[in-house]
């Protein structure tokens, strides 16, 4: 006895039919989420917007130029933290992209075994999982150290640049920006390496058949077939370096002042919110809301440049 | 026993005007599976050969030998020789680098890269280090491959903004852009319409005037109408439940569609398999 489907006898339904309504609902609690998620971010934007009106209304755009902050005379200004944030991130994107492209070329080809590459992912994606404050106590106990002699030498060598100008001690940007780096490497790896993986084996066969070796192979086809993906994974981890906050507390020094030099203590929008916040009132709180505000400004604005260079540059 | 190979090799040299490649006794496994066994057959130059029979038999993977592209599959590796003007492709010393270069390859799905249509054909001569004028290669490539008219006045714009036909034909421009001596093609028109599989096969007959050509299909019309030889491939069960490829017949296509010496030919031509 075979059983057989009851065939629909009517085309046109009539009243509701069980599968309909449950597609219907699965339609508006995806819709009822996907609004959620923006609804979240509008509901802060206008948070600390309307908590930094009064903060915007006495410094205005000054606030981004001036170099004091002095909660004392109420006289609040950005620049160093602004100097202070590009600069960690820069000095984490400059190590951590070619550290963090190399590392996920090397994972998705072949060059080990498969049960050893994917404890590696593995072992790299599970950098992402250490918490911020050990990053923070591991900076300051094994990294300040571990680097002082190759900033000695460095200040020695070439003190006459003007990154390396100050004579090295503890806490500052250099060591802030290389937490930074190893805290975005696994950002910057498992999406570039996904970005490899998911390329279409026919791209290398093609390749590989028209006489090119496994290196040019990768420069000249995977890369740039992967190329948008992997800008995306800098852009999040850039997100990431930026926003970053505890690790970077615990070793930039927070100085609010504008050194030029990477050994010297300086601060970051971030590290300046939590340092400061619990023990502010009145106008400093709106002026760490607009600060607040500048940093998410910041961050949109890299996201929208990046997001621009890639569609200039991927016009495929 | 020494004397065994260089004698295949002094028969081979003899016949070196004509025969472009030569599988002697090739056994291809992978791993310790046995996929293709013992094919021994000998590929004219500027002809035509095609390699037909059901799926699984193994005439993909003995094309892709002949280029050296199983070498990307780790547990691949052959017993017996393949000789391209009597140099062993499998000899350890060959680098499968410059064997690519040499015997080049078009693949069943068309596969350009996410680059300009100029960049694709000009990709092989740059890697190879083409010094000479490479706008001329490139026109020149587009032009045997019948595109040009097509493209010229849209090189800058991607390869993936072509048709499949279209597509398919650049990948053959790309392909002869190196000026291989062997084209192999994989299924080349089964992603294509009947047009632009006309076209195609248009193109194989003037490319063979300069390439040799071995081309696998499931379209034995294709195979009768555009091949100067045909091997024909059966694929059997063995042992242990795998599937083992081996050659039944190989002789001039008019022989192999009218006058077949085997039976399994017979009934795989006339449409009656099993």
């Amino acid at each position: 006895m075979v059983t057989q489907l009851a065939k629909p006898t009517q085309l046109v339904q009539s009243g509701s039919n069980p599968g309909q309504i449950l597609d219907n609902i699965f339609i508006w609690i995806t819709r009822l989420f996907a609004f959620s998620i923006a609804l979240i971010l509008v509901l802060i934007t206008i948070e600390v917007g309307t908590e930094a009106i009064p903060a915007i209304q006495t410094f205005g755009l000054s606030f981004i130029f001036q170099q004091s902050w002095d909660p004392v005379r109420d006289n609040y200004g950005v620049l160093p933290m602004i100097y202070g944030t590009m600069m960690t991130s820069f000095v984490a994107l400059l190590l951590a992209i070619p550290i963090g492209v190399s590392s996920a070329i090397f994972l998705s080809e072949d060059f080990l075994p498969v049960s050893f590459r994917t404890v590696l992912v593995f072992l790299v994606e599970l950098l992402a999982a250490i918490p911020s404050v050990v990053y923070g106590l591991w900076g300051i106990f094994v990294l300040i150290p571990l680097i002082r002699p190759l900033s000695e030498w460095l200040h020695q060598t070439l003190g006459w640049i003007p990154f390396f100008g100050t004579s090295p001690g503890g806490p500052g940007l250099l060591p802030a920006g290389l937490v930074v780096t190893i805290m975005i490497l696994p950002t910057i790896t498992a999406i570039s390496r996904d970005a490899l993986t998911s390329l279409p084996p026919e791209l290398r066969q093609a390749s590989i058949g028209l006489g090119a070796t496994r290196w040019e192979t990768i420069i000249r086809v995977l890369l740039p077939a992967a190329f948008s993906g992997i800008v995306g994974a800098i852009m999040l981890a850039l997100g990431r370096a930026m926003g970053e906050t505890m690790a970077v507390t615990m070793l930039i020094g927070n100085s609010n002042n504008i050194n030029v030099s990477l050994f010297a203590p300086g601060n970051t929008i971030s590290s300046l919110l939590a340092n400061q916040f619990a023990e502010a009132s009145g106008l400093q709180v709106s002026a760490l809301m607009y600060a607040g505000l500048i940093l998410f400004a910041l961050t949109l604005f890299v996201n929208i440049a990046a997001q621009w260079v890639v569609g200039k540059i991927q016009k495929f | 026993m020494t004397y065994s190979s260089p004698q295949t090799h002094i028969q081979g040299q003899s016949q070196a005007d004509e025969v472009a490649l030569e599988a002697v006794n090739l056994n291809i496994y992978y791993g310790s599976f046995l996929a293709v066994k013992d094919v021994s057959l000998k590929i004219a130059r500027n002809k035509i050969t095609s390699f037909i029979g059901p799926s699984g038999c193994g005439k993909s993977t003995l094309l892709r030998c002949f280029n050296r592209l199983n070498d990307l599959i780790e547990s691949f590796h052959i017993k017996g020789q393949i000789y391209h003007e009597n140099q062993d492709l499998y000899s350890r010393r060959v680098d499968p680098v410059l064997v690519r270069r040499r015997i080049g390859m078009v693949f069943q799905k068309p596969n350009p890269f996410p680059k300009s249509i100029y960049d694709n054909v000009a990709y092989g001569p740059r890697i190879n280090g083409f010094k000479g004028n490479l706008d001329e290669l490139v026109e020149q490539s587009l032009r045997q491959a019948v595109l040009w008219d097509e493209v010229k006045d849209k090189l800058k714009q991607s390869g993936a903004a072509l048709s499949g036909g279209q597509q398919q034909r650049l990948c053959i421009a790309r392909t002869i852009a190196v000026q291989p001596d062997v084209v192999l093609m994989d299924e080349p028109c089964a992603a294509l319409d009947p047009i632009s599989t006309l076209k195609i096969e248009e193109l194989m007959n003037e490319l063979k005037k300069q390439y040799t050509i071995v081309i696998v299909t499931h379209n034995m019309q294709q195979a009768s109408r555009i091949s100067d030889k045909t091997a024909f491939f059966n694929v059997q069960a063995t042992e242990r439940g795998g599937k083992q490829g081996y050659m039944v017949e190989f002789d001039d296509t008019v022989n192999i569609f009218t006058n077949p010496r085997e039976v399994q030919t017979r009934d795989y031509v006339a449409g009656r398999f099993g």
